[in-house]
């Protein structure tokens, strides 16, 4: 599905990856946690394609082709998807509109007709209740004036709308109480395919009791420094970082 | 301008003896180029128009000659030489192209998006081929007719007004822009060529936006447009001007007059797209629209202005509300785009002079290329307009680094009992927005008309439903390639 | 038609100061000569002048004003800030008697009259007659430099004291704050007495150096028949802060603009306004913030309270110049009402050639909260006392942000003496 080598970027002359690797198989979970500013959300930008970040060395291979050679919406049209940890709003846009447009917009890339609004209103009512989204925020602006919780919901939601090949969840889980981490861990559950992956980036191990990763790593100073099972997560939230910084030094 | 006196006109007269000979001239179909008064007579003449009708464009034109041209708007142009321009020219002279292929193809590109039919497409352009078109709508229209004198609402051309209604026009006609208003008004007072007239009875509400009717009809209005709309006690009406389509013209200058009289009760929506000629990539060519448009108040009456703006090399224009009415209501809504060398400078204003009146202003300008956006408005709450209250809300939205967007409100309050609230804010797009919209496969010209819609959804929400939808296409085609 | 061609344009017809003689201050030749074109050329504004839309001067044409010394018994009741160096100029003419002695060590201090020939003035002159009338008849001047890296403790206080009748004092202010300095000077404007139909005409040239830090706290409390305008022309350098707090609470025209030219990044500006007007007062508040370069802030207050048949005015520019990026440009102008024959005209304006730019601008207009009134009357409060705890209220945020204490404990004792209100 993906396959990073050697990655490496920077931000105002600032490297934040320094040659990190990582190969994400169809059908797997890999969970990346590390501390803060270890370059999680960095990782999660360079893979959508946000221009601040420049990329010095390594490469991305998606899915047979350079994933660092195409514009952000290529990648989501090929099927990258960004659950961004903070989703923006966008105010007088509904979200109707704003996922109407992009599915059609992917559509069009693929060479197929436009999606009709009977279809799409269908597809609207099945996937908000798998994140059991009030139907009325499909028809808000996007994100404006939402809860937190409701914003990421709705980042799950446009996910299930999308149907993306790779899902990378940036912090989805920071700042949700325990049932709106439910209701994300469940929508995520249900969309797990053996054709698709997902990257969960988080800090905590909470998520993880939820959404049982098949990887987790470890990113600590630009790269993975430590990889194993779910086990490892639980040892991450009993010990902290340090044992692994100590690791490092010895 | 200097004082222009009668001895040098007798003179200048002297010179051109007969030359605008009534009798004969009154065949040709265009004027020729200048302005004074023979040629006023040979438009009133032209028109068939009644003496005092006459005798109004005379004594503006006395008073336009005695007037400046007005510079304090923040646009800069060359000021159009008065005496360079055919004040009259029959509708069948203006230009045509020979044959579809002549259009423009950039024209024809932008109506395609904009989802205009082939046929309405020739009929804009002037490529006109398409009668059985033309046929049918005047069959429509006429169906439309028959309706409106069932309940007896007056709606044509200014000039069949001035023929079949001469008591309302005169009744009406410059209350709400007297002709000394201002230089172009008192201009458009001398030189009208047409425009509509729209009159709805007491108590009747109108069923059908005047807008069809009027699209079909008047595409084609000359450069001295002139309306008034006369709503009668009780009554309403939705009128709807102009058309999403580009419309090239060969008339450099503009300069309209519209009036509206809301009597008690009444209410007026009155809704605009404006997309004449911006000129080109570079700033060449492009119409002037300096426009006067008013409106004035009765009792418990409302008046409510929404305009779409993307047209235009050099806007000037402030469709206002005159709240004489106690209980009476002004609403401004506006969108104002203008990008590589457009000039906009417009805004409303708001005379409150009625007890418990009330105004509302949203007013969203978006600049990009080289282009200057001016909001320019007025709240004025007089003395004895007690419990006036005004909300105004400005937001200019700024493309790139080489356009600008400037804000000039004038607030005057003359009144303890008043309520003012005025707020402008100025910002650049929003860069996480547009890579939101990326991130989700959406293009960035698509996502930039996503996020511009959406922040005018305020004022495209007041815009009746079929207009609302071309609008939307033409702020995103008035966009095209626009971030820097 | 045999009509009496008088000249009504330029103050040339005008009879400011047929009594006065031009300055004997060496101000710069070219100054001069285009003051001097100015006030034979320029007419008099009207109100179809857009700056001066909403102030009537007419009046000041048609007085004989004449510019001689007078003598006070004391001048206790204008110190500002007992704390603080003084320097009191009366009718324009620096008063020993009642100035410091001494001055702060950091302070090289310059009375226009005994300095070397002034340099060129950053004033705009053309078409601006007062900026001219104050050039050509500059009455005297005080030039203050403070030096690089001081950090001036005391405050300096310039005294202005108008007496007499038709007086007019064209006075001038240099100040040069020093790099990295920091100062706080205090301008006092009053009137003495019954003195009648006075006119301070003044300018400052403010220039603030690198990384120095300069507040100006203008206090102006001259009496209703006193005319009074003035100009600040402020520059700011790289990393400086300016902050200039004016309080105007009498005087019967009041003039002030402010203009400052931000010409180098990271700079921060605060302009804030106080105003508290009755009677007949007109009082005008004109600002330009000139954003000339990236990464700057500024920020903008004015409050006024506008009782009997006064009139405020307050006309705030904000331009941010073109390349000049990330600029955040805030400006607030907030009224209320007291009285029904009370006006206000409020004209807030931005002018943006940037983009990465965030400027906001508002203005209220209103009247105190009656619910509020009423609520805090059923408290058992005066209505009196609840209409003050809500003006209080209202103005306080402005009033606040003069810092010094002396200062405000000095601006709330006028408050209280004019107006009876407690702070």
């Amino acid at each position: 599905m993906i396959k990073i080598t050697d990655l490496q970027a920077k931000i105002d002359d600032k490297e934040i990856l320094k040659g990190l690797n990582l190969e994400v198989k169809p059908g797997e979970i890999h969970a990346i946690m590390g501390p803060n500013g270890a370059g999680k959300s960095t990782l999660a930008s360079v893979l959508a394609g946000r221009e601040d970040y420049e990329i010095t060395g390594g490469s991305v291979d998606f899915q047979g082709t350079d994933l660092l050679d195409m514009n952000t919406e290529e990648r989501a049209r090929e099927g990258l998807f960004l659950a961004f940890q903070y989703p923006v709003e966008i105010p007088g846009v509904s979200n109707i509109n704003f996922l109407r447009t992009a599915i059609n917009e992917i559509r069009e890339h693929k060479k197929k007709d436009p999606i009709s609004a009977k279809d799409f209103m269908a597809m609207v009512r099945e996937k908000s209740a798998l994140v059991e989204l009030d139907s009325k925020l499909a028809s808000r602006s996007v994100n404006e004036g939402f809860s937190g919780g409701e914003k990421k919901r709705n980042e799950i939601f446009q996910m299930a709308m999308l149907e993306p090949k790779l899902a990378i969840l940036d912090e989805t889980d920071s700042g949700l109480d325990i049932d709106a981490l439910r209701i994300v861990a469940n929508g995520v559950n249900t969309l797990k395919s053996d054709k698709n992956a997902t990257i969960v980036i988080t800090h905590y191990q909470r998520l993880l009791d939820y959404i049982v990763p098949d990887f987790v790593h470890v990113l600590y100073d630009g790269k993975i420094v430590k990889t194993g099972g779910k086990e490892l997560a639980l040892e991450l939230e009993e010990k902290g970082y340090d044992w692994i910084k100590e690791e490092l030094a010895n | 301008m200097s004082a222009y006196t009668e001895e040098e006109l007798a003179k200048d007269l002297e010179g051109q003896e007969y030359k605008f000979g009534f009798t004969t001239d009154i065949k040709s179909d265009q004027a020729p180029k200048g302005l004074n008064e023979d040629i006023i007579r040979f438009i009133s003449a032209k028109k068939e128009e009644p003496e005092w009708m006459l005798q109004n464009r005379l004594e503006a034109f006395a008073i336009w000659k005695e007037m400046k041209e007005p510079d304090w708007a923040h646009v800069k142009y060359e000021k159009p030489n008065f005496q360079d321009i055919i004040y009259y020219s029959a509708p069948n002279q203006t230009k045509k192209y020979e044959s579809w292929d002549d259009v423009d193809p950039e024209m024809k590109e932008t109506m395609k998006k904009l989802g205009i039919s082939m046929e309405e497409q020739k009929r804009l352009t002037g490529t006109n081929v398409a009668v059985d078109f033309v046929m049918d709508s005047v069959s429509v229209a006429t169906s439309f007719k028959s309706k409106l004198k069932e309940l007896g609402i007056i709606f044509c051309s200014f000039s069949e007004a001035v023929q079949d209604h001469p008591e309302l026009v005169r009744e009406h006609m410059g209350t709400v822009v007297p002709t000394k208003d201002n230089f172009y008004a008192a201009l458009n007072s001398a030189v009208f060529t047409d425009g509509s007239f729209c009159y709805i009875p007491k108590g009747v509400r109108c069923p059908m936006e005047l807008s069809t009717y009027f699209r079909i009809n008047e595409g084609g209005t000359g450069q001295f447009e002139r309306t008034l709309v006369v709503a009668d006690e009780g009554s309403y009406v939705s009128y709807l001007e102009g058309c999403t389509a580009p419309q090239r013209d060969e008339n450099q200058l503009h300069a309209a007059v519209v009036e509206l009289v809301a009597k008690d009760n009444a209410e007026i929506k009155y809704s605009t797209v404006q997309n004449w000629y911006p000129g080109d990539k570079n700033g060449l060519g492009g119409i002037f629209n300096f426009v006067t448009k008013r409106g004035i108040c009765g009792y418990r009456s409302k008046i409510s202005w929404t305009q779409v703006e993307t047209g235009s090399a050099v806007t000037w224009k402030y469709p206002s509300c005159i709240l004489k009415g106690d209980y009476s209501v002004g609403e401004f809504y506006s969108v104002a785009v203008t990008n590589n060398y457009q000039q906009a400078d417009t805004g409303t204003k708001m005379i409150h002079l009625g007890k418990n009146t009330k105004s509302t202003i949203i007013s969203k300008g978006i600049s990009a290329g080289e282009s200057h956006n001016s909001y320019r408005g007025l709240v004025q709450i007089n003395k004895n307009a007690h419990n006036a209250r005004n909300f105004s809300q400005c937001d200019s939205l700024l493309m790139n680094d080489t356009c600008g967007a400037h804000t000039f409100p004038y607030i005057e309050c003359k009144n303890s009992s008043a309520k003012i609230e005025h707020e402008a804010t100025t910002s650049k797009i929003g860069e996480d927005q547009i890579f939101y919209c990326l991130q989700r496969g959406i293009s960035e010209e698509k996502a930039i008309g996503l996020i511009v819609n959406g922040y005018c959804k305020e004022v495209l929400n007041q815009l009746p439903m079929e207009f609302a939808v071309e609008a939307q296409k033409l702020l995103s085609i008035s966009l095209e390639g626009s971030v820097g | 038609m045999a009509v009496i061609e008088q000249k009504k344009t330029g103050l040339n017809s005008s009879t400011i100061w047929n009594q006065l003689s031009e300055t004997e201050l060496r101000i710069d030749s070219q100054d001069k000569e285009m003051a001097l074109r100015v006030l034979n050329n320029t007419p008099m504004p009207t109100t179809r002048t857009e700056a001066w839309k909403y102030t009537r001067v007419s009046k000041l044409g048609k007085i004989e004003f004449s510019n001689q010394g007078a003598q006070l018994t004391s001048i206790d009741k204008y110190i500002i800030d007992e704390s603080g160096t003084r320097l009191v100029f009366i009718n324009g003419h620096l008063s020993e008697e009642f100035s410091s002695e001494e001055f702060q060590d950091e302070l090289n201090i310059t009375l226009l009259s005994q300095g070397e020939e002034l340099a060129p003035s950053i004033l705009n002159l053309d078409d601006e007659i007062f900026h001219s009338l104050n050039t050509a008849f500059l009455t005297d001047g005080v030039q203050i430099e403070i030096a690089d890296n001081a950090n001036v403790e005391r405050t300096i206080q310039i005294i202005h004291i108008l007496k007499g009748e038709s007086v007019i004092s064209n006075f001038k202010t240099i100040i040069k704050a020093g790099k990295s300095s920091q100062a706080n000077i205090i301008q006092g404007f009053f009137a003495e007495g019954e003195g009648k139909s006075n006119f301070c005409n003044s300018t400052s040239e403010i220039f603030v150096g690198e990384n120095a830090a300069l507040t100006v706290d203008k206090v102006q409390y001259e009496n209703e028949s006193t005319f009074h305008i003035s100009t600040e022309q402020v520059q700011q350098e790289k990393n400086s802060v300016f902050t200039i707090n004016t309080s105007t609470l009498n005087g019967g025209l009041v003039r002030n603009n402010i203009n400052i030219d931000v010409n180098g990044e990271n700079c921060v500006s605060h302009m804030n306004g106080v105003y508290l007007l009755k009677n007949k007062q007109h009082v005008d508040n004109h600002t330009v913030m000139n954003h000339k370069v990236a990464h700057c802030d500024s920020h903008e207050l004015y409050k006024g309270v506008i009782d009997d048949k006064a009139t405020a005015v307050f006309n705030g520019k904000v331009y941010v110049r073109p390349d000049a990026q990330k600029i955040n440009a805030f400006q607030s102008n907030g009224n209320v009402l007291l009285s029904d024959d009370a006006s206000v005209y409020s004209k807030p304006e931005l002018e943006i050639y940037a983009d990465d730019v965030k400027c906001s601008h508002g203005s209220t207009t209103g009247q105190l909260d009656e619910e509020a009134i009423f609520y805090l009357q059923a408290r058992g409060l005066s209505k009196k006392s609840a209409h003050k705890l809500m003006v209080s209220a209202f103005i306080g945020e402005a009033l606040d942000m003069t810092k010094n204490e002396n200062a405000r404990a000095f601006i709330d004792n006028l408050l209280l003496e004019r107006f009876g209100w407690d702070f």
